[in-house]
């Protein structure tokens, strides 16, 4: 087994050293009635290295993957462009093979990306600042949602209707667990939030854009939210705060999103990388780590740590401000790097991108006689079929294209909706060929 | 002192003669890029017209590739990996991360999957799921897995709310209201009970090291929702009286949850499931391989046993009736509803299956042997410097007391970690667990060699001589790193956690 070196001469010698005839007397304080011998387990047969590539390899290839068809598929995981620059840093075992910098002196490096994300993100959404990130995007929402509980100590949150349902079945099983209550918001037109069961919630969650890709007015949202004396917390594209006026700008008080976008591979979901950022009044409270900029304690030279540790389960235990250990550091060096690669201009031209294969879809699929809902929408909308939106899904996958999202599971009467998602990989010939082939599929 | 220039792997470490590096912000100029972005060929449209209100500025650095590259190959160049030397970081079973998962969690068919494609296209992703969940069975003596939590913390939560909606299907959930935790516990134990609504309340340990059953029966009552044990323990030793105690707390009505992180010591030997535990979690990134990351992602399977399977996070994954195809489950009305998003960590289950699969029937006990054999190997070539702090064999782990040094010397556990970096080595865990004074945690794992082993302990022992003789030289470490030790209280006093452009750009395009 090349990764374990042990010799049968390492062995001997070593045993001799402790003191001990074998190595099953190291387990002597385990009852024998709870040992199993080695081997003895029902398990597959362990292969080489040639067979178990093959192996995995044919199960890989049992998935219909995306160099395979065309995606219109987002819904929160977006296909966008990995520069080859992300995965060459990524996969530097100095970053991949750490653990978390508990030793600042020999983890300088990667403090530093840590540093530099926590500040492209904070400025993403335009925020005071941001952590060191969170699993997910989901995840993150609810962590934010129940800091909001502890802060303004109610016991209720809203969240609106045009959330992704997964995010709001997370946030569903935690506040069950804390006996926490969650108001829904409707969203009657897919495009505006009712506010108008907020009052006394600790906060409220609105999407922007929100699930249907439709940009919500978050002066609005604000204004709601001060009514209701709750925190406004913003489930962000960033992607989209490349061009859009960032939720912080509005005053949103949390800004969460889901980072995949940005350099990371959609993997069937995971490991994604969650965003949490907010207003600097609020960094006591928040959950996940944070990296500071600091001085050596007998010198000159500046230098980065893990600070406000105190809020952190290692210390805090059960008065911690959360149960949370890891972040996703590697995934934020992946968002880290796209950021840089792309940088401004190239954030921007991505955004841009996606906006106008948005609006040429939108205005082809009209000509063709489809309804589209669609107001201020960033690059996702709902596409209203004259039949079953699962089945029109099917058939397009026949033809190679993977056409969205069929809202008819997650949302009442939108059986006949398809959730559309077009990014900057997509261009004319790919959305002429998706309008034709939908106009043969729903003929 | 020859070590501490000399360089273990060949690299040039970097110093304190390095400069301090730029943040890549200082990097930027105006108009470089890092990459070429993709060309669109759809009409241009106006924004605002589209988009309502946009932002002003954005102020992300500008910078070219080859430029971006060094920027961060440096970076890597000041931060410590497994694969730059040896990590013995206790309880965080730091072991090689073989470069074939990597590979098999690249293929297009894993990487490029979306979570919402319809599940009939992902046949491959489902059977390798249910792969591991299968061969995670077989390993815990569980007889369910799920791996829908995203971390290990993440599954030390979920396990508590399967707990508790086990409790609340019995008319019992508002009376069991006290979760205990050993006073050795890791810290997510405590707070993951929080975050499920339970009071905490504190379980003792004897002085030799055991669950200290005395004060565990004078707290088990019909208000106990559950114990969260974790074996073997935060100090390497593994649980005599387990099933003695599984059984006292069963006998109130309460549940018993197994913290995983030490299951390294347990692989292929013993099988928690079997010790009388009704759930637990992994870290598939501790014991099962998948990198750490420099902090996550953190992999958190949980196996629990069939009392408690109608509770489960949807999606369920399990074998069709009457067919070998594996389905998402989602027709559970007992369910707790989802702890994420989609498929729990997809890709790290990836690296998962591929090295459970290395290891297979034949080698899955070497792991547990080797990790058991390293740790007590260490202990024994430590025993006359660094005593430990029980007179018992270890597990995987072994927990040195530097007290004498602290006491004689003024020298503290830190101090010898920190003079360890200097030796060219990362430092053991410190101060956990809390109940041990100036305690050194040490993890080897079995993927390290003997002689490596060797050279770790002669720089200990190296290490310890000096704190007699020459005390300053461990006040003063670590000096072989870009920056010495930093100013903790100033981080949190002076807080500054991002950059921000300057206020004023007159003449600049920004």
């Amino acid at each position: 087994m090349p990764y374990i070196p042990h010799t049968e001469a390492d062995r001997q010698a070593m045993l001799a050293t402790i003191g001990a005839e074998t190595i099953e007397e190291l387990f002597r304080e385990i009852p024998e009635n709870l040992r199993v011998a080695p081997g003895a387990l029902n398990l597959p047969p362990a292969l080489d290295e040639p067979r178990l590539m093959a192996h995995l390899t044919a199960l890989s290839k049992k998935n219909v993957n995306l160099a395979d068809v065309t995606c219109f598929l987002g819904a929160g995981i977006y296909d966008r462009y990995i520069p080859a620059t992300v995965g060459a840093v990524i996969s530097r075992g100095e970053f991949l093979t750490a653990y978390t910098p508990y030793q600042p002196e020999a983890s300088q490096g990667y403090l530093q990306t840590i540093y530099e994300f926590q500040s492209m993100v904070a400025e993403l959404f335009g925020s005071d600042l941001a952590n060191a990130s969170m699993y997910d995007g989901g995840t993150a929402m609810a962590e934010a949602a129940i800091m909001a509980t502890g802060i303004k100590r109610r016991n209720k949150v809203a969240v609106s209707q045009a959330i992704h349902p997964h995010f709001r079945q997370i946030l569903d099983t935690y506040c069950w667990s804390m006996g926490i209550e969650v108001v829904t918001l409707p969203t009657p037109n897919l495009e505006t939030t009712d506010y108008g069961l907020a009052d006394g919630a600790a906060c409220i969650v609105v999407g922007y854009p929100n699930f249907f890709g439709t940009i919500e007015d978050l002066a609005s949202a604000r204004k709601a939210a001060d009514e209701a004396g709750a925190l406004l917390i913003v489930v962000a594209d960033p992607v989209a705060c490349a061009l859009l006026k960032p939720p912080g700008e509005y005053g949103a008080d949390v800004v969460v999103g889901e980072g995949q976008p940005m350099g990371v591979a959609m993997g069937l979901g995971g490991p994604l990388v969650g965003l949490f950022a907010c207003k600097k009044d609020l960094i006591r409270q928040i959950p996940g780590r944070i990296v500071g900029r600091t001085k050596e304690a007998h010198g000159d030279r500046g230098g980065y740590v893990m600070t406000l540790r105190t809020r952190e389960q290692d210390i805090r235990r059960e008065k911690a401000t959360s149960n949370i250990c890891t972040n996703e550091a590697l995934m934020a060096l992946a968002a880290t790097v796209y950021m840089t690669t792309l940088g401004k201009n190239g954030m921007k031209a991505v955004a841009d991108a996606s906006v106008r294969n948005t609006q040429y879809m939108i205005s082809e699929l009209r000509s063709a006689g489809f309804t589209v809902h669609a107001g201020r929408v960033f690059g996702e909308f709902v596409l209203e079929l004259p039949k079953d939106a699962a089945s029109v899904r099917d058939a397009m996958l026949e033809k190679g294209i993977l056409a969205g999202l069929p809202l008819g599971s997650y949302y009442a009467k939108m059986d006949n909706s398809l959730l559309v998602a077009v990014t900057e990989l997509r261009d004319k010939s790919q959305i002429d060929t998706y309008v034709t082939s939908l106009r043969e599929v729903v003929a | 002192m020859g070590r501490i220039d000399s360089n273990r792997d060949g690299l040039d470490r970097p110093s304190k003669r390095m400069p301090e590096p730029q943040l890549i912000f200082d990097r930027s100029h105006p108009g470089r890029i890092g990459c070429n972005v993709p060309v669109c060929d759809t009409p241009e449209v106006d924004l605002e017209a589209v988009l309502g209100e946009l932002r002003t500025e954005l102020h992300l650095p500008e910078i070219g590739e080859l430029d971006l590259l060094r920027h961060f190959t440096n970076l890597s160049h000041i931060n410590y990996g497994i694969e730059t030397g040896f990590y013995p970081l206790g309880s965080c079973t730091m072991k090689y991360n073989p470069k074939i998962n990597e590979r098999t969690a690249a293929l297009p068919g894993f990487a490029q999957i979306h979570p919402m494609q319809p599940v009939e296209t992902i046949p491959g992703a489902l059977e390798l799921l249910y792969g591991v969940q299968d061969m995670l069975c077989e390993i815990t003596g569980f007889s369910e897995i799920t791996l829908q939590p995203l971390a290990g913390a993440h599954g030390e939560m979920t396990c508590l709310m399967l707990i508790k909606a086990y409790h609340e299907s019995r008319g019992e959930g508002v009376q069991r209201s006290v979760v205990l935790v050993p006073d050795s516990a890791h810290g997510t134990n405590p707070a993951s009970a929080a975050r499920c609504g339970y009071d905490v309340v504190s379980v003792g340990t004897t002085p030799e090291g055991n669950t200290d059953l005395v004060d565990l029966a004078s707290k088990l009552n019909s208000g106990v929702a559950a114990l969260m044990l974790t074996n073997p323990s935060t100090l390497g030793l593994f649980e005599p009286n387990i099933e003695q105690i599984c059984g006292m707390v069963h006998a109130v009505g309460g549940q018993v949850f197994c913290d995983g992180a030490n299951m390294n010591a347990m692989v292929g030997t013993t099988r928690p499931g079997d010790h009388g535990f009704d759930c637990m979690h992994l870290n598939l990134h501790k014991t099962f391989s998948t990198p750490h990351g420099g902090g996550g992602p953190g992999c958190g399977a949980i196996g629990l046993q069939h009392h408690l399977e109608p509770f489960l996070p949807v999606p369920v994954l399990r074998r069709a009736d009457r067919s070998e195809s594996i389905i998402a489950d989602y027709n559970r009305p007992l369910s707790i509803g989802r702890v994420s998003a989609y498929y729990g960590q997809f890709l790290m289950e990836v690296r998962a299956y591929t090295y459970l699969r290395a290891f297979g029937k034949q080698h899955m006990a070497d792991i547990s042997r080797h990790a058991v054999l390293n740790a007590n190997y260490v202990r024994a070539r430590l025993k006359d410097v660094l005593p430990p702090a029980h007179d018992r064999p270890c597990m995987h782990e072994c927990i040195l007391t530097a007290e004498k040094y602290k006491k004689e010397n003024g020298i503290r556990a830190l101090d010898i970690s920190k003079r360890l970096i200097d030796y060219g080595f990362h430092p053991p865990t410190n101060y956990f667990p809390l109940i041990v004074p100036e305690c050194l945690m040490i993890e080897p794992t079995e993927t390290e060699a003997k002689e490596t082993l060797d050279e770790f302990c002669d720089a200990l022992i190296a290490i310890c001589k000096e704190a007699v003789e020459n005390p300053d030289l461990l006040h003063n470490a670590p000096q072989t790193q870009i920056v010495g030790r930093l100013d903790e209280t100033l981080a949190v006093k002076n807080l500054d956690v991002r950059w921000w452009p300057a206020k004023v750009t007159v003449g600049v395009g920004v």
